[in-house]
């Protein structure tokens, strides 16, 4: 059986606890995962300093011509997985086996992930707002006519991963290129995309010692993000509660993004049903940029049964299939309780699955032993309903109607809103709100990223801080 | 086969017999004392005559007649009146109560007199004298309280002819705090213990031996190097230890020249004794009870009057066999693998033992 070992500042260490993550289909083993006890990564993380001082040797042009060039790798190259070694079709096969995404749908985050190496030069100017990177490299320089100097706010950046997406992935990996070293939490059935990524930066030259990773249980996460300089950790609402108040960490929760049509549009609607229903179905619904609302003034049974009809066509396929578009679940257990909770808030008066007129088997499917949710549409008759602002792992939307004065408040968090309007005084309202995160002006799906936009904070700002500087000329 | 495995097979078949027998004695000596009027305890006597309807000390002949009785019921050790536990035939001699558990409700209460001595003299048998020398002092960093270990520690370290330091931590105080989410908080407990037994280590070169639980001993060896400092034995236990990190303090957390001695106990059974490890245990944890005084077993978790087979996986069934204390057939909060008898100790050990899956959510395990 493959053996995934920890890598300790790049060094592979197979440990003797493991755990195996299994094909989702199957069930067999596929892959022994060793596991990091707590005393050690605490213990590896002493080296920090040093580690965050090596990094502070190379320029950040050094950096990003390694990032490119471990783009190549990642998408290209058969890389090492621990003693074994793995193709680009390895790893789509892999990730597909233990996560249940469809290789179509690992390869599009493939693509999103080397894209972001390869375009990593653009990546940065987008988080630095165009700063001359050089800056970073001297400490002090001068941008927009104004003196300014930059400084590290931690010495590493410790990231406890999703196993949803691989897509997320893409968030932290131009720290590399702002001088940090990365400390790396996989996620249980996911621990393949941070490890081949650090194989590629490796097998691209970059130093070995500035990957960590570690997979562990919760109490080894828990010391990553103390122990390391800023953190990222991805999770649900417990999760967050628990590191709402660290300022160190960048909390990447659910998304409970939405779409919005202003009253100037909402009788054009059914041109925007394509892009609505890509915005939820895409990936599997399994992104937090995928939309899990639509808030609209009014047309909103008609627009729920138009977007039914249309998902209601997801069937589920096989996993090589390259028209699948919806992931089953690696643990059919999973399904049936996310299953149960929807069901939970139908049962509450006002809410109605759309989806039910045109699907023609329930909504928990199966195929080849595994467990599916099928996309669904909800009709609910308030805002206030249960299902209103509910967010799941699987094509789910909610379908409210509100009066227009009443958004953006009534929306709550909002990672990504898209609202469809040309509505001057709506569109201002809109831009004011600071619960909104991404906000798209027109009809664009929620989950069209532009990797020159920050997303859920930004990765520069969070790496770095600007202090005062000022510097008397001498004579010499 | 060759004939020296032949007679090495035979030799460990004869040495299982030879305990099995001896625990069977001692079951038989053990419930007639616990039975009889003139010795027992008011619990078991009372018990006898209104719950059981026979007289266990005709019916028990065997370690396996153990079986007949029901399950013992770990409610019955919460709560008072805590003199119903004390044996008539022990009546007078000054007693201790030890606590086990507590961090929200009632904790169960073991009443002691001399058994923590004698289990402690037992295992101190098992200690190499090299690593753990006659007349070195000792430092016992953990529990104390109303837990027996500090006592306990501090006897070992007196049979032994040395002097023990303590530095307390209340477990229930850091079980609270990660209950409540106060992280940061049970870290600065945590370096509050560390740095107290930091200063008297290094004030006192005369200790050479340690007591400690798990995530203490990491966090001092963070701190220090403890060959540096004069440590030559450590005893470690006090809560599950995974075969890795068995591993990792021995290769990176204390190197070759300190003796590592993992142990399981608890206030109800006494203390496991950890087996040498062989290379091909891949660094596994086997303990082995004190039989014939207590026994630890590995059951079908669904149907617990059956034993599983070696190397299979079982909740674990203990029971204490003292003049003091009588436990038939408890049910542990703790899973593992049942070992095999070996030479050293010709009965079931346990391997690798952790808590119980099927708790697993309600079980916190705190920093000591």
């Amino acid at each position: 059986m493959l053996h995934l070992p920890i890598l300790r500042q790049g060094e592979a260490y197979y440990s003797v606890d493991s755990v195996t993550a299994n094909h989702h289909r199957t069930k067999q083993p596929l892959v022994k995962i060793s596991m990091a006890n707590s005393g050690l990564i605490r213990r590896d993380l002493r080296a920090l300093p040093e580690i965050a001082s090596m990094m502070s040797g190379f320029t950040c042009a050094e950096l990003i011509a390694l990032c490119e060039k471990a783009s190549d790798h990642f998408f290209n190259a058969t890389l090492p997985l621990g003693d074994a070694e793995q193709t680009p079709q390895d790893y789509i096969e892999q990730t597909s086996a233990t996560t249940g995404s469809p290789w179509v749908m690992v390869r599009r985050n493939m693509e999103k992930i080397a894209g972001v190496m390869s375009n990593i030069s653009g990546v940065l100017r987008g988080l630095t707002r165009n700063l001359d990177l050089s800056i970073l490299d001297r400490g002090h320089g001068e941008a927009t006519g104004a003196v300014v100097s930059y400084f590290r706010r931690g010495d590493s950046l410790g990231v406890v991963l999703p196993s949803n997406s691989p897509g997320v992935h893409s968030l932290w990996v131009p720290a590399f290129a702002l001088k940090t070293a990365l400390v790396l939490k996989p996620g249980a059935s996911e621990p393949w995309s941070p490890y081949r990524i650090i194989q590629a930066f490796i097998r691209a030259g970059a130093p070995p010692e500035a990957f960590s990773y570690y997979p562990a249980d919760h109490a080894g996460a828990g010391e990553i993000l103390r122990r390391c300089g800023r953190g990222m950790v991805f999770g649900d609402v417990g999760t967050m509660k628990a590191y709402q108040n660290d300022p160190r960490i960048e909390l990447h929760g659910p998304g409970w993004s939405k779409i919005t049509i202003g009253e100037d549009m909402i009788d054009r609607w059914p041109e925007f049903i394509d892009i609505i229903a890509a915005s939820i179905c895409e990936n599997s619904g399994r992104s937090c940029v995928n939309a899990s609302g639509l808030w609209v003034p009014r047309h909103g049974y008609a627009i729920a049964e138009a977007l039914a009809e249309r998902v209601s066509k997801i069937a589920p396929r096989p996993a090589n299939d390259p028209e699948a578009a919806v992931s089953p679940f690696a643990d059919a257990g999973v399904a049936s309780r996310i299953n149960a909770l929807v069901e939970q808030g139908l049962a509450d008066p006002g809410a109605e699955d759309v989806t039910l007129k045109y699907r023609p088997g329930s909504r928990l499917a199966e195929l080849e032993g595994c467990s599916y949710l099928l996309p669904t549409i909800v009709h609910v008759d308030s805002p206030e309903h249960t299902l209103a602002n509910k967010e799941y792992l699987f094509p789910f939307a909610s379908v409210v109607e509100v009066p227009q004065r009443e958004i953006p408040e009534i929306l709550g968090p909002t990672l990504v809103l898209t609202a469809i309007t040309n509505d001057d005084a709506f569109r201002r309202r809109l831009l004011t709100a600071n619960h909104i995160g991404r906000l798209n002006f027109g009809p664009i799906q929620t989950n069209r990223i532009v990797w020159d936009q920050p997303h859920e904070g930004n990765l520069f700002d969070h790496l770095y801080a600007r202090r005062a500087f000022q510097m008397a000329l001498q004579s010499t | 086969m060759s004939q020296a495995t032949t007679s090495t097979a035979a030799g460990l078949s004869a040495q299982i017999a030879a305990a099995q027998a001896r625990l069977d004695a001692h079951t038989r000596e053990i419930v007639n004392w616990h039975f009889s009027p003139e010795t027992g305890c008011p619990f078991w006597l009372d018990y006898a005559a209104t719950q059981l309807g026979w007289d266990p000390r005709k019916e028990i002949q065997s370690y396996p007649d153990l079986g007949k009785f029901p399950p013992f019921q770990d409610e019955w050790l919460r709560g008072g009146p805590v003199r119903k536990w004390i044996p008539r035939g022990l009546a007078g001699k000054p007693a201790f109560i030890f606590e086990t558990g507590g961090s929200t409700g009632v904790p169960k209460s073991r009443v002691q007199m001399e058994d923590f001595r004698i289990d402690y003299e037992n295992f101190s048998e098992t200690l190499p004298d090299a690593c753990f020398p006659t007349g070195a002092d000792w430092i016992s960093v953990g529990p104390s309280g109303p837990r027996r270990l500090r006592l306990a520690v501090e006897h070992l370290a007196q049979h032994r002819g040395g002097i023990c330091f303590t530095v307390d931590l209340d477990p229930r105080w850091v079980i609270k705090l990660i209950k409540w989410g106060e992280i940061q908080m049970a870290e600065r407990y945590k370096q509050h213990v560390v740095d107290q037994s930091l200063t008297i280590m290094k004030a006192h070169e005369n200790i050479k031996c340690m007591f400690t639980t798990p995530k203490l001993l990491e966090a001092i060896c963070e701190k220090v190097s403890l060959e540096k400092l004069g440590i030559e034995g450590i005893f470690c236990g006090g809560t599950e230890m995974t075969p890795q990190f068995h591993r990792f303090a021995v290769e990176e957390l204390l190197g070759p020249n300190i003796y590592f001695a993992p142990t399981y106990g608890n206030t109800l059974m006494g203390l496991a004794v950890h087996k040498k490890p062989l290379p091909e245990d891949n660094w596994a944890i086997i303990y082995y009870p004190p039989s014939p005084r207590a026994m630890l077993e590995v059951v079908n978790p669904d149907r617990p009057t059956e034993l599983v087979g070696y190397g299979q996986t079982g909740r674990v069934r203990l029971t204490t066999l003292t003049r003091e204390t009588f436990i038939p057939r408890f049910l542990e909060r703790d899973e593992c693998e049942r070992e095999a008898p070996c030479e050293q100790y010709p009965w079931d050990g346990v391997r690798n033992v952790r808590p119980f899956s099927r708790f697993k959510t309600s079980v916190v395990e705190g920093v000591y």
